[in-house]
């Protein structure tokens, strides 16, 4: 369970959030500029000025951030996994590098399994060698994906992790992964402006406008409005 | 050609550069990186040895290493001898005259990192030591070359430092920038012309290595910037 209670002020945007999600998979969506990427970067503790204003966050019932007590957790410690929209591969390193660099303290036997099993996970094993200047974007995003996922976190950040995938292979590896994931117990908070994401899912969502939560509740309640527009658009009943 | 001088110079200058990269590689993730509110102090302090005339740096750490202080004192019965007119003080002095030249290119080098690739480290889990041991240095390389060589010259063409706290005592601290000096007062201007040309040889030779920029250096980075505007295009 991811508990927020944040207020950030960056520049003339106002992050106002308040609630607790405890599903175990959740959408973020909302309008760009709503505050969706800051709302991960707060959670993951990479926001520029890394700190909320006021407030506190609390994972799994840990406090990884809280201006009270001045408790901050560094990024590293907090054992949350992020995937954005920009891969941010380490270009001198190898694929199979990139999705081993969080593990440390394990075997370099058990490393090895791991990475195998993460690239296989994202459809990915056969670029192991490969430079990530030698990838695709979809490639790219593709083992970003799986080198957050290596160290096991307990919370994992998607922000448009497979934009640039056609729609086809997104939900194939999403509907992959949420069952990897349902099954190691990892909560999951993924981020979209795109609505027909937030209803493919079983998903709890959260919707930002503005930097406030509009809604939180089932993906069909609070979306009914989003889904409308989208069958009239598709002209379906 | 004072054969002695050339290999003091040298050396001088290969073991200022050697310490300089070992304190300006964690002080630059520092300045480039930090939020700390003493970075622009670090930094200005950092740069004084630019704008600072030689001589009064110079004035100043023979007067700090010498007898008449504490410190220098203290390193007198630490090392059993003064730190001033020795090699080992030449050498104290010329990190701390080059001090900026290793520094800001370092600085440079790291603040042009893609900040989003030092996120990811940081989230999985690298602190300080790993980051800049996996990430910052691999990315910086051509930044850390350009630092290592700017030093290296800088401490080799160095003067007033080298004779306020030196002096010129032949095979410890008589550089060739001082043989230089001793030949011109001499008005023996065949042996100053060899010496300074072969001063200018060596700073024409390193700056090309640096102009040369080596493809291989910092390669990655860049290739991966230009792989996001070319994923950004398509």
């Amino acid at each position: 369970m991811v508990e927020l209670s944040l207020k950030a002020r960056r520049g003339s945007f106002h992050l106002d959030i308040e609630c607790r999600l405890a599903a175990p998979w959740t959408v973020v969506f909302g309008p760009s500029g709503a505050g969706k990427s800051t709302l991960l970067r707060l959670i993951a503790g990479l926001d520029r000025l890394a700190r909320p204003d006021s407030g506190h966050i609390a994972i799994q019932d840990q406090l990884v951030s809280d201006t009270i007590t001045g408790t901050h957790l560094r990024p590293g410690k907090r054992e949350v996994g992020l995937v954005a929209q920009q891969p941010a591969l380490f270009p001198h390193l190898s694929v199979a590098e990139n999705a081993a660099y969080g593990l440390t303290d394990i075997s370099r036997q058990a490393r090895a399994q791991r990475v195998s099993d993460m690239l296989e996970l994202v459809g990915a094993a056969s670029l192991a060698d490969r430079s990530p200047r030698a990838l695709s974007g979809g490639e790219a995003q593709r083992i970003a994906l799986a080198r957050a996922l290596a160290p096991m976190p307990r919370l994992l950040l998607l922000d448009e992790p497979l934009s640039a995938l056609d729609a086809e292979a997104r939900d194939q590896i999403l509907t992959r992964l949420q069952n990897w994931l349902s099954e190691r117990a990892i909560q999951t908070i993924l981020v979209t402006h795109d609505a027909a994401d937030a209803l493919a899912t079983q998903a709890e969502v959260v919707v930002l406008r503005e930097g406030k939560l509009a809604a939180l509740g089932p993906a069909a309640e609070v979306l009914s409005a989003e889904h409308k527009r989208l069958k009239a658009r598709l002209n379906i009943g | 050609m004072d054969w002695q001088a050339l290999a003091l110079t040298l050396k001088l200058a290969a073991i200022t550069t050697a310490i300089l990269l070992c304190i300006a590689i964690p002080l630059a993730a520092w300045l480039a990186l930090g939020r700390s509110r003493w970075r622009v102090l670090a930094e200005a302090v950092t740069g004084l040895p630019l704008v600072l005339p030689p001589t009064v740096l110079g004035f100043y750490l023979l007067v700090l290493l010498g007898p008449r202080t504490g410190f220098g004192r203290t390193i007198n019965i630490l090392l059993g001898h003064p730190l001033a007119f020795s090699f080992a003080g030449l050498v104290v002095g010329s990190v701390i005259y080059s001090f900026p030249f290793a520094v800001q290119p370092i600085v440079a080098g790291f603040a042009a990192i893609d900040s989003s690739l030092i996120d990811a480290a940081r989230l999985l889990g690298a602190g300080p030591v790993r980051l800049i041991r996996t990430v910052l240095v691999p990315l910086a390389g051509r930044s850390l070359l350009t630092a290592a060589i700017l030093s290296f010259l800088h401490t080799l063409g160095e003067f007033g430092v080298v004779l306020m706290l030196g002096g010129d005592i032949p095979g410890a601290t008589r550089t060739l920038s001082i043989v230089l000096f001793n030949q011109v007062e001499g008005f023996d201007y065949t042996a100053a012309n060899r010496t300074a040309l072969t001063l200018l040889v060596f700073c024409v030779l390193a700056l090309i290595l640096v102009y040369a920029r080596p493809a291989s250096l910092n390669a990655g980075w860049s290739g991966n910037r230009q792989n996001r505007e070319d994923r950004r295009d398509g």
